[in-house]
């Protein structure tokens, strides 16, 4: 993926500093102290199920809705209580909000003009930023006779033209096609990464935050439940519910037994550790990819390995997903992805039966939510 | 600030310059007075133009509406007066206004002219009166003849039966005219006798209209026959060629008079006692004459076209201070009996 | 989890004090300079008004006293007060009475004779009231002799106060309170035939393929811009005793219900069209599909989807109808005869009797049923906007024969009921002398020989109309911006909003009189512009606010929200997005209100029956007092045209709309 990121030197100045920050509609708390740290010329994402308080976090950077209380400082200055028109910032809504009836220049040389700006290095700026964007020969036309894609990019044109030192990004590519987006997903990185334009995007997308963000912000219920390297969150996921809510996972009930084991149905798996007491309920979490088929004759280490009944399978494109079961394991059924050639060189099939390994650094260990 | 005032003084001085030459009849500067009044519109520009021979300095500004409109401004203006001068209101409207003390007591130039029962009986005079404006019938002949009525010669007359829904006269309690005929009615059989007749008449008349003249114009126009209105309004619509015959009753007829007053507290008082003095002068009586019989100038009044000619006998002694006294116990009456019947007369 | 650190829930982190940008002050002070216009233009008047009601007067017997000569002395001073209650003459309902109250002081002496020799005399004790002798006032606290020939010609006045007196005056008089019930009565006939007929009508236009719907739609239209009382000048002339067809109506009088009656359908119509006929286009063309797969019949579906899907919509024309009819005051004035109606009412009592007190009691009568109905509406309209947002397929009309006959048939027929008033009024304005002289001619546009204002009051209408839709248009739309798009300030706006929906519940008549209360008032510093255009161009602006306020507030609320946050984060001061995107954008609609505006403003009456001066009559009031004056014909001259006036005012509209919309809407074509 992205690494290794910018962000992830240890000496990138912090350029936004969010500290304690809470949020409430009357009685609704819809942000809850939330802290973050944001540093120069990354792009974060934030990302959460659709009414998680993403846009409520990104408005109160914005200044667009003002928090309760805690504080935002911004290169150094405390921003907490300004106005969006006193903040440095270009922001970019999900609707676009172009202006429909201006011009694409128009659109793009409303926040340039001033006393101080001659006419013609505006006309100078507009162009460099059409062709960032990569539509100089769509500057006369207006916002609807443009795609949603050119659309998008026009938006952003428009938000970088005062050069802000802190881009905003609601849910930018939401509104388009599946086609369109990837392609721009891979633009805008392009693009933020070349200006260096520190950036934050809220999106509920999973795959446009570990394509894009080189920090995710994974949000749930006005709180932050986890902020890593999409790869962090990917592969070590804070909580449970960042374990369900990014990519796919199975999950098993069981009991801890030592500061390494849990117990699920009558097998004891090793896990990473979790230094958690014995005999706490538990949810044992490994992704699909993670699971590992033991080839005949190789040679199998002492953990996790466990012989599972194919009961159903499912062709993915790229890959098969397989459901498994294991009388030990109750009546769990454990997702697999494995590769075309795995399934052909092992014959696997319904109703045959597969060794399979859990890695166990693979295997993570969340305390059970309903306890 | 020099240069300010110098330039406004330069101002003046041109615009008066050139209104000198344009104009050069007139005076220097002409004064605005405002002047209420319910006289006919078709008369106000004839009667300014008249004032003008004599007085050019003054440009009246007319504000013209009906009798009860007129009233109820003066008095809803009571404590921020608009008016300068009250020129053709009635005189009950006067003595209305002068028992709020709206009126400032003038005694004109010349007043000793005039026919006593047109000045007020003040010791200095709140208002004078200009010319009468009579009670009478409107009655369409070719309207009557359809429906094969008779000409009633007597107000007893309209009682009769024949008459039913053939009769229209205007709501006392938003018509100048209205209120006149109730109270000389009242005063012609007394108190009772006055109400009974009423009652009589409630049961022919089809309905009651808003306004004084509008009787007499559907009865011009035919639709209906019989129209209790003035005689001034029969007179007009029979120049104008409607087949009416204006009968005045023989028991005599109310009649009101349209008069002159001064507003109290106007800042032009100058040129508000010129046009009282004036509205009194034989040449202003002459000028009410074109379109009323009876006016306050003794001798002048010549016949006027169409218009009856037993007329001034036939005007009651009319006690206009009973009538503003008991205006308000009347009208309710009124209201009372004739009012609450909501329901159209059916033909 | 190394950014969030969970503080102990006793922390309390202080709260954040936004601070207030440039921008949201300027909207803030905008929005307080409108606001305080309505409350100045509205509250405040309804409020003198309001209390106009409880001023009372009534006759203050304990502030006379009497003293009477016999023999050779003066008796001891006695008040009224104890004279009555010992002779019980005047009875305490006597004792209230109104502004104009006069009372006769001999009743209080049993054995006055005028022509007998006994002097009186009569003083006030303090300044409160005041008695009159003939006609002459005196109002101080001497004492004053009288012959008995004199004393008999002295009459009390009221002396005034506050209190609930002419309320019960009018709940026991008859004459005023049957009107509640006239004008009920009158207002709920009007609502169901209108509506039904209105409904015929939008069913055949959205429903039928039938043909020239839009020559329909446009003669629908007619009647929003003629005065509400034109109808009835032409169902004089149709139905008046003179009148054409008169046999039709079979004796009946066309004096009174009948004629406001018919003459309320035709005004009340197109409000009611325009409201059902959104109703019904907006309904569900796939409701349309399913019923016919299940081959429900026509009727069927008609009563379990069409009525269904529109009944929010013929709920809201109902009380819309019945607000413009119970508070029309120029159609009943003009035909209803001895039908009394609480607007007419004002009227008279004000006009008429000069009884202000009780002309108010009256307005706060009518104001009731009138806020009534306009909160039921508005209650019903918020539920079809609900309706109006889910998604829904339009239905598309097919060809049927038989019934598309029918529907030409009806829209025929109401289209001739409405060209067939208009077109009588315009025949009856170029007959010389209805009905003994047929020939044709202008004499009746020679206004300057009528009541009213002659040619004068055209031109003032026009130059009201023109102001109004000016000064109006813009003073809406800022309004609706500010409330619409400013942040914060929650109770502010939501008062505002209170503000611009209260003047369509507050009938013309009461609004106009409410106005001669307040800027009538000489301690009011507002009191110069009393009798000016100025106070015309206000109360029609206020009058009418509520409709242009909803029109722009719908098209701003179509504009993305997120405009002003773009213009905020880009530096750039509101009233710049508002001068190059916001007002651009929403020309259409401006347009709309100003010439929504300009034709209200042409044909109102009752606001302005109390406002205007010589200098600023009004067509639309010449009409009525040419008609009061019994000058039926110049009434219906005038009246065409305002007509007319306003017909060219809506195709200037079009035109300025075409051209405007080729210059600045471009970006519409896609
Ligand atoms: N202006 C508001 N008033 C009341 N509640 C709001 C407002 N804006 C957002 N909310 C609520 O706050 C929560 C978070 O909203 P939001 O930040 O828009 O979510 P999302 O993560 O989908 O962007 C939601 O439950 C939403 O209903
Ligand atoms: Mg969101």
């Amino acid at each position: 993926m992205n690494e290794p990121s910018p962000s992830h030197s240890q000496d990138a100045t912090v350029f936004l500093q969010i500290d304690n920050l809470t949020k409430k509609f009357g009685t609704f708390t819809a942000l809850d102290k939330v802290s973050l740290d944001v540093y120069q010329g990354e792009l974060i994402c934030f990302l959460g199920p659709s009414g998680c308080g993403k846009t409520t976090f990104l408005r109160a950077i914005a200044g667009l809705d003002i928090q309760t209380s805690g504080t935002v400082i911004q290169a150094g200055e405390d921003i907490s209580a300004l106005p969006p028109s006193e903040r440095d910032f270009g922001i970019v809504f999900q609707s676009y909000a172009l202006f429909p009836n201006l011009t694409v220049e128009k659109n793009i040389s409303f926040g340039l003009e001033n006393e101080k700006t001659s006419r013609s290095d505006i006309n100078h700026r507009v162009q460099e930023l059409l062709e960032m964007v990569g539509l100089s020969d769509q500057g006369k036309k207006f916002p609807t006779q443009l795609s949603g894609g050119q659309q998008q990019r026009i938006a952003l044109a428009r938000a970088l033209a005062t050069s802000p030192g802190l881009l905003l990004l609601d849910e930018p590519l939401s509104a388009l096609d599946a086609k369109v987006r990837g392609y721009l997903r891979h633009e805008m990185k392009a693009l933020q990464r070349s200006l260096g334009v520190t950036t934050v995007m809220v999106t509920h997308d999973q795959e446009e935050a570990l394509t894009m963000a080189d920090r995710i912000v994974v949000m749930n219920d006005g709180v932050i439940e986890q902020v890593g390297t999409p790869t962090e969150i990917y592969r070590e996921p804070g909580t449970l519910f960042v374990a369900d809510f990014i990519g796919a996972m199975n999950q098993i009930n069981g009991r801890t037994t030592g500061s390494n084991q849990v117990v699920v149905g009558e097998t004891t798996f090793t896990t990473q550790k979790h230094d958690l007491e014995a005999n706490i309920p538990v949810v044992v979490a490994i992704r699909p990819e993670d699971i590992v088929p033991v080839e005949e004759g190789e040679s199998s280490p002492e953990d996790n390995i466990l012989d599972m009944t194919v009961e159903d399978m499912e062709f993915l494109g790229s890959f098969w997903r397989v459901s498994m079961s294991n009388p030990l394991l109750g009546k769990a059924l454990l997702n697999a992805d494995m590769s075309v050639n795995a399934i052909q060189r092992l014959h696997i099939d319904i109703r045959t039966t597969i060794t399979v390994e859990l890695p166990v650094d693979r295997l993570c260990v969340f305390l059970a939510e309903n306890e | 600030m020099f240069k300010k005032s110098f330039m406004k003084t330069a101002a003046v001085g041109c615009i008066a310059a050139v209104s000198m030459i344009g104009m050069s009849q007139s005076t220097l500067a002409a004064t605005d007075l405002v002047v209420y009044s319910a006289i006919e519109a078709e008369d106000l520009a004839r009667y300014a133009k008249t004032f003008n021979e004599d007085h050019p300095d003054i440009n009246i500004k007319w504000v013209r509406d009906s009798t009860g409109i007129v009233t109820a401004k003066l008095l809803a203006e009571k404590d921020n007066p608009q008016a300068d001068v009250v020129w053709g209101l009635a005189a009950t409207s006067l003595l209305l206004l002068k028992s709020e003390g709206l009126l400032d007591p003038y005694k004109p130039k010349g007043v000793e002219a005039l026919d006593k029962k047109f000045v007020d009986k003040g010791d200095v005079p709140s208002w004078v009166g200009m010319d009468a404006w009579v009670a009478s019938i409107c009655y369409n002949t070719v309207e009557a003849a359809k429906n094969n009525l008779t000409p009633p010669k007597t107000w007893k007359d309209l009682l009769k039966p024949e008459y039913k829904g053939h009769l229209i006269m205007p709501n006392p309690n938003s018509s100048g005219t209205g209120f006149l005929d109730v109270s000389s009615w009242l005063q012609i059989y007394g108190e009772d006798g006055g109400w009974e007749f009423m009652d009589g008449l409630h049961e022919n008349i089809s309905r009651y209209t808003h306004s004084g003249s509008k009787p007499c114009k559907l009865a011009a126009a035919g639709e209906i026959p019989i129209g209790i209105s003035f005689a001034f309004r029969g007179a007009k619509s029979k120049a104008k060629g409607a087949p009416l015959e204006i009968i005045v009753p023989e028991e005599g007829v109310g009649w009101d008079m349209e008069a002159t007053a001064i507003i109290a507290g106007t800042d032009k008082l100058k040129a508000a006692q010129t046009l009282v003095d004036w509205s009194i002068t034989k040449k202003a009586n002459e000028m009410y004459n074109i379109g009323y019989a009876v006016v306050a100038y003794p001798g002048v009044a010549k016949p006027v076209k169409f218009f009856p000619e037993n007329l001034l006998d036939k005007m009651i002694d009319n006690d206009f201070e009973f009538a503003a006294n008991n205006r308000k116990r009347i009208l309710s009456t009124w209201q009372e009996r004739y009012d609450s019947k909501s329901d159209p007369k059916k033909k | 989890m190394s950014h969030t650190t969970t503080l102990p829930d006793t922390d309390t982190a202080p709260l954040i004090r936004p601070k207030t940008s440039r921008d949201d002050k300027i909207k803030a002070v905008f929005m307080a300079v409108i606001g305080l216009y309505l409350v100045i233009t509205l509250a405040l008047p309804l409020y003198a008004m309001l209390s106009k009601s409880f001023s009372t007067y009534s006759f203050d017997l304990s502030n006379f006293e009497f003293q009477v000569y016999k023999i050779d002395s003066w008796s001891e001073p006695v008040t009224a007060l104890s004279l009555n209650q010992k002779l019980n003459v005047v009875t305490p309902a006597e004792l209230s009475t109104s502004s104009d109250g006069r009372l006769g002081v001999t009743a209080f002496f049993p054995d006055f004779s005028f022509r007998s020799i006994t002097r009186y005399k009569i003083r006030q004790i303090n300044l409160d009231s005041s008695f009159l002798v003939g006609s002459e006032r005196i109002a101080d606290t001497e004492w004053h002799e009288f012959s008995s020939n004199d004393f008999r010609r002295v009459v009390l006045r009221p002396s005034s106060s506050t209190g609930l007196d002419n309320y019960k005056i009018y709940f026991s008089t008859p004459s005023l309170f049957k009107s509640i019930e006239n004008s009920l009565f009158i207002a709920f006939v009007v609502m169901i035939i209108t509506v039904s007929m209105a409904f015929g009508f939008a069913y055949a236009l959205n429903r039928s393929t039938m043909r020239f719907k839009g020559v329909f739609r446009l003669i629908a239209m007619a009647p929003i811009l003629v005065p509400s009382l034109l109808p009835g000048i032409a169902l004089v002339y149709l139905f008046g005793n003179q009148g054409m067809i008169k046999g039709l109506l079979m004796g009946q009088s066309i004096y009174g219900p009948i004629g406001i009656i018919i003459g309320s359908i035709f005004f009340t119509f197109p409000h009611a069209l325009i409201i059902i006929s959104t109703a019904l286009s907006i309904s569900d063309g796939r409701l349309y599909e399913a019923a016919i797969s299940l081959r429900a019949s026509r009727w069927k579906t008609f009563w379990t989807v069409t009525i269904p899907a529109a009944r929010y919509g013929l709920f809201s024309a109902a009380f819309v109808v019945f607000n413009l009819v119970i508070t029309d005051f120029g159609l009943p004035k003009v035909i209803g005869g001895q039908y009394n109606m609480l607007a007419v009412d004002i009227y008279k009592q004000v006009i008429g009797q000069q009884n202000f007190e009780m002309g108010a009691v009256v307005s706060v009568v009518l104001l009731l049923p009138a806020m009534f109905a306009f909160s039921i509406d508005r209650y019903v309209q918020k539920k079809q906007v609900a309706q109006l947002s889910a998604q829904s397929v339009p239905y598309e009309p097919k060809p049927h024969k038989r019934f598309d006959l029918i529907c030409l048939f009806y829209s025929l027929l109401v289209a001739v009921f409405i060209m067939g008033l208009i077109g009588v009024c315009q025949y009856a304005a170029l007959i010389k002398f209805w009905p003994y002289d047929l020939s044709l001619g202008l004499s009746n546009y020679n206004f300057e020989v009528m009541d009213g204002g002659g040619w004068g009051s055209y031109f003032n209408s026009i130059k009201l109309a023109f102001f109004t839709a000016i000064a109006g248009t813009l003073m809406v739309f800022i309004g609706a911006y500010m409330v619409e798009k400013t942040n914060g300030l929650t109770t502010a706006r939501s008062a505002f909003q209170f503000l611009a929906m209260m003047p369509m519940a507050v009938p013309g008549m009461v609004l106009g009189l409410a106005y001669i209360f307040f800027f009538n008032n000489p301690a009011n510093p507002l009191n110069s512009i009393y009798a000016t255009m100025g106070i015309l161009v206000i109360c029609t602006v206020t009058h009418f606010y509520t409709v242009s306020h909803l029109t722009a507030v719908t098209a701003l609320k179509q504009m993305d929200r997120e405009f002003e946050s773009v213009a905020s984060s880009l530096k750039q001061p509101f009233y710049k997005l508002l001068f190059k995107v916001t007002f651009p954008v929403c020309l259409p609609a401006t347009l709309d209100i100003s010439i929504y505006l300009f034709v209200n403003a042409m044909t109102t009456v009752s606001a302005v029956i109390f406002l205007y001066s010589p200098d600023t009559t009004l067509a639309s009031i010449a009409v009525l007092n040419m008609d009061d004056a019994g000058d039926v014909a110049p009434a219906a001259a005038m009246g065409m045209m305002i007509f007319y006036t306003n017909v060219a005012a809506r195709l200037i509209h079009i035109f300025i709309t075409r051209k405007l919309m080729i210059k600045t809407q471009a970006w519409r074509v896609r």
